[in-house]
């Protein structure tokens, strides 16, 4: 009996870890299909927006906290940040938008995905120049308190990174499904030729896309803060190419595809480090997920017309 | 007029020539090289080594010499500047021993020059210590090479003993970066020298990941599972912090230990109070430090108005050794390929030399085997000397 409820802890126990880590995944390769719907290219320079969205999120937190953590109560100091750091995140978004893709739309595929590479290396050694190779320790928003319920523990940042992702992408889904601007979208990734002939123009809307997959990347930042506390101007590559992976497994363009994949990645990564040697644990989690490629292709939740052009 | 001056100019010159050289025709000067980064990339390593080197030479003149087999020499230092470069730091050995005509020399500090510059030394028959390079290659079949501190897998069997003595454990955990020649290194010494110690399966759970990985949940709360009282996890000081509050979060509660990596001063300043209370293992500690190594520690402080680091406290040691070596010869000939020899000889003989990084003995290869110090993190950040822990 008492074997079991150790089991049954263990269980618990990863499948919390695996909902964190899931969490950072989800909201991250989100943005990736959000461009992808509208301009039919992954835009590789969101790690990258990623790692900018965390610095500008560290800069506003320690401002906020230097000026009102006084007389305002700690909560309040969070949203404040979040907010203000999500809206100037997606002016980098509408920076790599405007700066990088627009000359490029009419341009070779090929030559608008390096575009994306290149932004992100301008982005990762500019905060290098800008802030040094030293490391910077995100400050907490939040004291960290850890509870254990029946062996298994977890801390209120842990549970707030799980509701917070949670409810960010619950966001997205009503904007996307309710406004005229997700409509839009919508029209965009399913025709992109005839929608501006509707009077719709493609100069809007990309950049608001790349915008909103900024703020939601920067919030994801802020949290990855909170989670993981040390900054670094290379942090956005790794966790870019693993959210990039979640995209593509979920299906191209299909936001509730790279969602679920994130949290899935999350879910392989932990359990195979928790079953086999972790050691093996990338080497394992991605033969994995080439396996599934290799029998659903189009990812989980890919239609027909979003594969149509390469890359 | 012009011919006049040129040639008083001439008489004076060869006059001093002259003069200088019957001067030390009569009087053997002992010079020592030193070998250090004085611009470059790590100036301030190479002010440490000079810094410790000054006060060496003071104390050497407040005696009227070096005392060697009842006669006082007179000791000048050569110092050379490596510029934190290998091709600069051979020319640099080269010049002080083909033409300085130095008895000994004192560095280079870091890996990258030493192991270059200790070719030239061991070509040229003539002693070289480095106080602070840790690559083993640096003193591999190189008779005349040493080295003043220990070597990085030496520090497994020392933590091994620290936890066993210390808290009396039997079940230790290991996290290591699998893609990290240091970290790799040190958790397979120690798995090693804890399981001799307490028998196979005593390392109950040994678990890696790669560089730039930011989450370690599944393997700690494996480790935690595991039943392990102790965690050892040789990281540096980006991965510590993360590494202890996500262990404190899975419910961990036992001591973390770790090794120099974490020695450097970002450590503290990323991981903040979770890291406190915490143990590592260094070659020196200023905080807490007793006996000789407070003297000079106090009169570091005193001259230059900051805290010695360790490379200034190796580089003290190093020329002490290297005293110790040339006072043992006893018998300076004079003939500077004679006196090489013999102080290396010497140097080699060494047997627990007390040292203010600890006591050294060298071994074949010219290491040192000397006890390491167990730092303590203590309550205010700093890093305490908390023991001497010998292999």
């Amino acid at each position: 009996m008492e074997a079991l409820t150790d089991f049954v802890q263990f269980i618990i126990q990863n499948l919390i870890n695996a909902l964190q880590r899931g969490s950072f995944y989800a909201v991250i390769s989100i943005g990736y299909s959000m461009v992808y719907g509208v301009l039919m290219l992954f835009n590789f320079a969101h790690g990258d927006i990623f790692m900018v969205g965390t610095y500008i999120g560290f800069g506003i937190a320690t401002l906020f906290l230097a000026l009102f953590s006084g007389f305002l109560p700690g909560p309040l100091i969070f949203v404040a940040t979040v907010v203000v750091t999500m809206f100037l995140a997606s002016w980098i978004g509408v920076f790599v938008e405007v700066a990088g893709y627009r000359p490029l739309r009419s341009a070779p595929r090929a030559s608008a995905a390096i575009t994306g590479l290149m932004i992100g290396i301008i982005f990762e050694t500019g905060i290098l120049i800008l802030l040094g190779a030293k490391r910077l320790s995100f400050p907490p928003l939040m004291e960290s308190i850890a509870y254990n319920i029946g062996g298994v523990y977890f801390t209120n940042v842990k549970v707030m990174i799980i509701i917070l992702s949670l409810l960010l992408m619950l966001a997205l889904h009503a904007f996307i499904q309710k406004t005229k601007w997700g409509m839009a979208m919508r029209a965009m990734s399913y025709d992109f030729l005839a929608v501006p002939l509707m009077g719709v123009s493609i100069n809007t809307i990309a950049p608001l896309t790349f915008a909103v997959g900024a703020g939601l990347a920067a919030v994801a930042g802020i949290l990855y803060g909170q989670a993981y506390p040390i900054l670094d101007p290379y942090m956005g590559v790794i966790i870019g190419w693993k959210a990039f992976v979640a995209a593509i497994l979920g299906g191209r363009g299909s936001i509730k595809g790279a969602a679920l994949a994130g949290y899935l990645l999350g879910f392989i990564e932990i359990f195979v480090a928790t079953i086999f040697p972790s050691t093996l644990r990338d080497l394992i989690a991605y033969s994995i997920i080439l396996l599934i490629l290799t029998y659903r292709p189009r990812g989980f939740f890919g239609m027909e017309h979003s594969t149509k052009l390469r890359l | 007029m012009r011919k006049i001056a040129c040639l008083v100019t001439v008489t004076f010159v060869l006059a001093m020539m002259f003069s200088t050289s019957a001067f030390s025709a009569r009087k053997t000067i002992i010079k020592i090289g030193i070998n250090a980064p004085m611009t470059g990339d790590i100036p301030k390593v190479g002010e440490g080594s000079k810094y410790a080197a000054m006060l060496w030479l003071d104390d050497i003149e407040k005696a009227g010499g070096l005392d060697v087999g009842g006669k006082k020499y007179e000791v000048e230092l050569v110092i050379e500047d490596n510029e934190s470069k290998a091709e600069s730091a051979v020319k640099a050995n080269t010049k002080m021993i083909t033409q300085d005509d130095v008895l000994a020399i004192i560095g280079p500090q870091s890996s990258k020059q030493a192991v270059p510059a200790g070719e030239v030394a061991n070509k040229y028959k003539t002693v070289m210590i480095s106080p602070w390079s840790t690559n083993p290659n640096t003193t591999l079949d190189r008779p005349y090479v040493f080295r003043g501190c220990f070597l990085d897998p030496f520090q497994g069997p020392v933590v091994s003993n620290f936890i066993s003595e210390e808290f009396g454990f039997t079940k230790a955990a290991v996290l290591y970066d699998v893609a990290s020649d240091y970290p790799k290194g040190l958790a397979e010494v120690f798995k090693q020298a804890w399981e001799k110690k307490h028998g196979p399966g005593s390392v109950t759970a040994y678990e890696s990941f790669t560089t730039k990985d930011t989450d370690f949940s599944s393997q700690l709360t494996k480790i935690v599972k595991s039943g392990a009282q102790v965690l050892f996890t040789p990281q540096y000081y980006n991965e510590v912090p993360l590494i202890v509050r996500q262990a404190k979060d899975l419910g961990w509660k036992g001591p973390i230990v770790g090794s120099d990596s974490w020695g450097s001063a970002e450590t503290i300043e990323l991981c903040g109070e979770a890291c406190f209370g915490q143990f590592f293992s260094s070659h020196y500690a200023a905080a807490g430090a007793k006996g000789a190594t407070k003297a000079f520690i106090d009169r570091y402080t005193k001259t230059y108005g900051y805290v010695p680091d360790d490379v200034a406290a190796l580089t003290w040691d190093a020329l002490r050794l290297a005293q110790q070596a040339i006072q043992d010869y006893g018998n300076i000939t004079g003939k500077i390929e004679k006196d090489r020899e013999g102080v290396r000889n010497a140097l080699a003989k060494i047997k627990n030399f007390a040292g203010i990084t600890g006591n050294m003995t060298f071994t074949e290869e010219g290491d040192p085997i000397k006890c390491a110090v167990i730092v303590k993190i203590n309550n205010n950040g700093e890093y305490e000397f908390y023991k001497s822990s010998c292999p």
